[in-house]
């Protein structure tokens, strides 16, 4: 099958690669460019477990084709933390005990970054609204919606300490 | 010197809601889990499955798959019968055709496996092999499957009246298995006042974890030995079981569970990918991957309960329960491959005498073969315990409907007292602790019970109410810790397991587990039990399980066995390791070993405050200048073979408003209170019991894996398959007592599954018991929308 040259900037990098037409988002990622932090747990979308952000939305990446995002900015699990220092909605899934196996745990991550950005002071029920594209197997929800909380609480404060 | 307490906590040993050591790799999207895995020049494989349930296969033509380029094998049943593998052992006596052999048993059963160079490749390869098939007439209902003249499944068991469990009946017979006395229960049921009987029926239901199964086999064929990267719950056995099969030496196989993304008993059996990947590793000499797809994970690998049962009490006027009787019909599929303990082949189902002084019980279960996936796993849970404690717990409710008595005080007339524990159950199970009463006071207190029941007579006296309320009580006790190993064993082995503990001469340490995590967090409890029991920071201990070539022998993790059994099993290597470590102090403090008092992290000269030694300088002298006549270092190994189960238990109770217009649920409230015996910490635990309470909801209120009459399966993706999200999922308020194991080295008793066990006949109990008023005793799971509407209706619920 013929490939077509796509350029993606992934977490802050761009990346020329020639794919096939076909290669989802997902294979790039984890095959191509080796971010195998995100997650294979359905292929139909249900799941969350490979959300990533795509030009500042939240995407399943099982069910976007590579070449669909070529031009695009990318981010995964991998480019969360900056210089060493962990994202807070990182450290709000470590201190309130949101994650379990492990398996959904990045595609959760980039749901709640992105979601805090579109609602950064939401009520609980806003919370788990905001996180139902994400499937989870292990926690039962009640400590990732207190991450996710936690993770708001963090970046308000940090928000006014530099305003 | 900082205080004793100070000292203690700064350990995080036992009691510490210590956060958890494996979250920075995954909060970093650095797990490793199996599909993570590359490896130079692995090819990829992928499955052809059968389209139908019942056929035989007349013709498969690998051609067109082999000219596409990059594909390098087309494998069917022909191909694996020189190796003698196209049919393998089960763990339930059993043998599952590896791939289909002459015949389809089920749909999307394995037919054939295509390798090439990457995975869209190979999915090409699957769709480019043409298999003639000519249906046979499918058995989905295990009843009908039991008719003279059924069509018969199992053609390679023809003319076999025994199976490894005793007589076959019937061609589509498995096993009949029979537990309790039962002539005592028909005397105890001749003469009782009060007879109770439900039927109910516990659906076949699937456990789903997050991630799939899958391995990648890599075959050198230089050295000869086999690495196989699996997600497996037991690498030990799988190293066993791919030993005999392949004929390689045990010691030349390697197995290694990396990350696994949630198991739930879905990775316990060993699947027939797993198989034909490592024939491809050897026969091409390249590592193959496989990893399965979420319909095939949903449609062909081990499914859970699926039991036909039919449940009587017998008891007095007053509400005690003077006999049990159960009979089940099992739908065990095509192949029986249950994941049960081998003398067990409808596992501790007995334990179905629940949390009741029950003088008379007996039980039989009989298992039948049906066009359908085999499985049977333990879906969070004790094996059949599930089904056991929905039984018991559902029968007691209508019993008490029955008698008009209030369903928390027919389960204080009937709970084994306090002072009755050790307890002997009539099924001959040795209860080891429990205290059922104060927990049951303890939770009725909490959520103002007497109220609750006032509004729900109030509701039900309002005719303008716009809701059914309901109560649902579940009082359960699980036996886990599987097991003794007098009781216990896979295929030969023993239910023992292990741990080895290496103190570094700097006061570190490494411990390896015959077990392997699955989320529940070993890296983290496991090492809290060593920094109690000998005094090293939980910080400075590594903690490594799931690679065979490293591990002591164990049986993996699933039936809540890691913490009895592996818990016990490095508290005890802990204790040969603090018993050297006490007689190093002796020679360095030269004074006798029964001078010395243990505190915390060091040995004091019992009297004088000021001769220490703390277990990081014992750990340095054991390396540098041990005693003499002692060896060096400070190593341990110890396998636990459990001298019994336990039996955690707990009381769970949860408030529904039933939507008389269109049938909806909501679950106002659940209150769970769990008693594991000793809690390792607190943060897990409740962790387990959320998610735990989670899957129980799933199961009660939404999963099931319905089949038509042709035996498709018309609900294998996540769109049809129930997985609750974060807005269907009820809040949970969890509470606890600590009742300790006495036999156990630390009291602990198990924790994950108790919430999955007793969730799931907690809610039927709430639906129900919103219906109680209109002579309503039972309704089948799950609880969806639309049944519950169709009882509004059938009820006449204006």
């Amino acid at each position: 099958m013929s490939k077509k040259l796509i350029s993606v900037q992934v977490n802050g990098r761009t990346v020329e690669k020639a794919v096939e037409p076909r290669t989802l988002l997902v294979h790039f990622l984890r095959e191509e460019l080796s971010l195998t932090g995100v997650h294979i747990g359905c292929e139909t979308s249900h799941c969350g477990a490979c959300t990533v952000d795509v030009d500042g939305q939240s995407i399943k990446s099982c069910t976007v084709l590579a070449v669909q995002c070529d031009g695009s900015e990318v981010r995964t699990v991998e480019g969360l933390a900056s210089g060493g220092v962990l994202h807070a909605v990182q450290e709000g899934f470590y201190k309130e005990h949101g994650l379990q196996c492990g398996f959904c745990t990045p595609g959760m991550l980039m749901r709640a970054q992105r979601f805090l950005l579109e609602n950064p002071n939401p009520t609980e029920e806003e919370v788990r609204a905001g996180m139902a594209g994400n499937l989870c197997r292990c926690t039962g929800y009640q400590n990732i919606v207190k991450a996710v909380l936690y993770a708001a609480h963090k970046l308000q404060e940090k928000q006014e300490a530099a305003a | 010197m900082n205080a004793p307490a100070e000292r203690a906590t700064a350990l995080a040993g036992i009691g510490e809601s210590r956060l958890r050591k494996e979250d920075a790799r995954f909060i970093q999207g650095k797990g490793n889990y199996v599909d993570d895995l590359k490896l130079p020049g692995m090819l990829h494989m992928d499955i052809v499955r059968a389209p139908v349930a019942h056929a035989r296969i007349k013709k498969i033509n690998k051609a067109a798959a082999l000219a596409i380029p990059g594909v390098h094998a087309v494998l069917t049943a022909d191909d694996l019968k020189p190796l003698k593998l196209h049919w393998m052992p089960t763990l339930a006596g059993d043998v599952q055709a590896v791939l289909a052999d002459e015949k389809v048993h089920f749909q999307m059963q394995e037919v054939a496996v295509v390798v090439a160079d990457d995975r869209y490749i190979a999915a090409d390869a699957v769709e480019a092999v043409e298999v003639e098939y000519e249906e046979l007439p499918a058995v989905v209902d295990p009843f009908a499957a039991l008719q003279p003249g059924a069509p018969v499944l199992r053609e390679d068991l023809a003319g076999k009246t025994e199976g490894a469990h005793g007589k076959r009946t019937h061609p589509n017979h498995i096993f009949t298995w029979e537990a309790g006395d039962k002539a005592a229960a028909d005397a105890a049921f001749a003469s009782a006042s009060v007879k109770v009987r439900q039927k109910m029926l516990y659906p076949r239901v699937h456990p789903c974890p997050l991630e799939t199964c899958g391995c990648v086999a890599s075959f050198d064929p230089v050295r000869g030995e086999l690495t196989t990267w699996m997600t497996s719950q037991a690498p030990h056995v799988v190293r066993t079981v791919v030993s005999m099969l392949s004929g390689l030496p045990e010691s030349k196989v390697r197995i290694i569970s990396p990350d696994i993304g949630g198991g739930f008993g879905n990775k316990v059996p060993i699947y027939p990918g797993y198989v034909c990947a490592i024939v491809a590793s050897i026969v091409l000499g390249r590592p193959v991957k496989w990893v399965e797809d979420r319909v095939e994970n949903i449609s062909s690998t081990g499914f859970a309960r699926d039991y036909h049962m039919d449940g009587e009490l017998a008891a007095t006027g007053d509400g005690r329960i003077t006999g049990l009787r159960v009979n089940v019909v099992a739908d065990h599929g095509a192949f029986d491959a249950c994941a049960d303990p081998s003398k067990y082949p409808a596992g501790l189902f007995h334990i179905c005498s629940g949390s009741y002084d029950i003088p008379a019980a007996y039980c039989r279960v009989d298992g039948v073969y049906t066009n359908k996936a085999p499985g049977g796993v333990a879906y969070r849970c004790s094996f059949r315990v599930t089904e056991a404690v929905y039984l018991i717990e559902r029968m007691v409710d209508v019993l008490a409907q029955k008698l008009n008595l209030d369903k928390a005080e027919i389960r204080r007339r009937n709970f084994i007292r306090k002072e009755q524990f050790p307890y002997r159950s009539a099924f001959g199970w040795e209860y080891d602790s429990g205290n059922h009463h104060d927990a049951l006071e303890k939770v009725l207190t909490a959520v103002d019970y007497n109220a609750l029941r006032a509004e729900q007579a109030a509701k039900r006296a309002d005719p303008n109410s716009s809701t059914l309320m309901g109560i649902g009580l579940c009082t359960f006790t699980e036996i886990v810790g599987a097991g003794p190993s007098k009781m216990c064993d896979i295929l030969g082995v023993g239910m023992f397991d292990s741990c080895e503990i290496r103190v570094h001469p700097t006061g570190s340490a490494l411990a390896r587990m015959g077990t392997i995590s699955q989320g529940q967090g070993h890296q983290t409890t496991y090492a809290q039990i060593i920094a109690t029991e000998l005094g090293i920071p939980s910080e400075e201990i590594q903690v490594e399980e799931g690679d065979t070539s490293t591990a002591p022998y164990g049986l993996g993790t699933y039936g809540s066995r890691s913490t009895p059994v592996a818990g016990a099993a490095i508290a005890m290597a802990a204790r040969k390791i603090h018993a050297k470590a006490r007689k190093i102090a002796a020679h360095l403090l030269e004074v006798g070993e029964g001078d010395l008092d243990w505190e915390i992290d060091r040995f004091k000269v019992r009297g004088d405050d000021k001769r220490v030694k703390t277990m990081k300088e014992i750990c340095w002298a054991a390396y540098h200048e041990p005693p003499p006549g002692l060896e060096p270092g400070l190593e341990a190994v110890h396998y636990y073979d459990p001298p019994n189960f336990t039996f955690p238990f707990g009381i769970y109770l949860a408030v529904v408003d039933v939507d008389k217009l269109t049938g909806e649920t909501a679950v106002r409230r659940f209150y769970a209170l769990d008693d594991c015996g000793t809690r390792i910490n607190p943060m897990i635990i409740e962790g387990q019991i959320h998610g735990g309470l989670t899957e129980g909801y799933a199961v009660a209120m939404g999963q099931q894996m319905p089949f038509d009459a042709q035996g498709n399966l018309l609900g294998n993706t996540l769109m049809d398959y129930f997985l609750p999200t974060a807005v269907e999922t009820p809040k949970w308020e969890t509470d606890y007592t600590v009742t300790p194991s006495p036999h156990h080295p630390i009291g602990a008793k198990g924790v994950a599954e108790s919430p999955h066990v007793g969730s799931i006949p907690c809610f039927t109990n709430a639906v129900v018991d919103a219906f109680a008023h209109l002579d309503v005793t039972h309704m089948e799971m799950p609880h969806t929308s639309w049944r519950v509407w169709k009882q509004i209706k059938q009820s006449g619920v204006s």
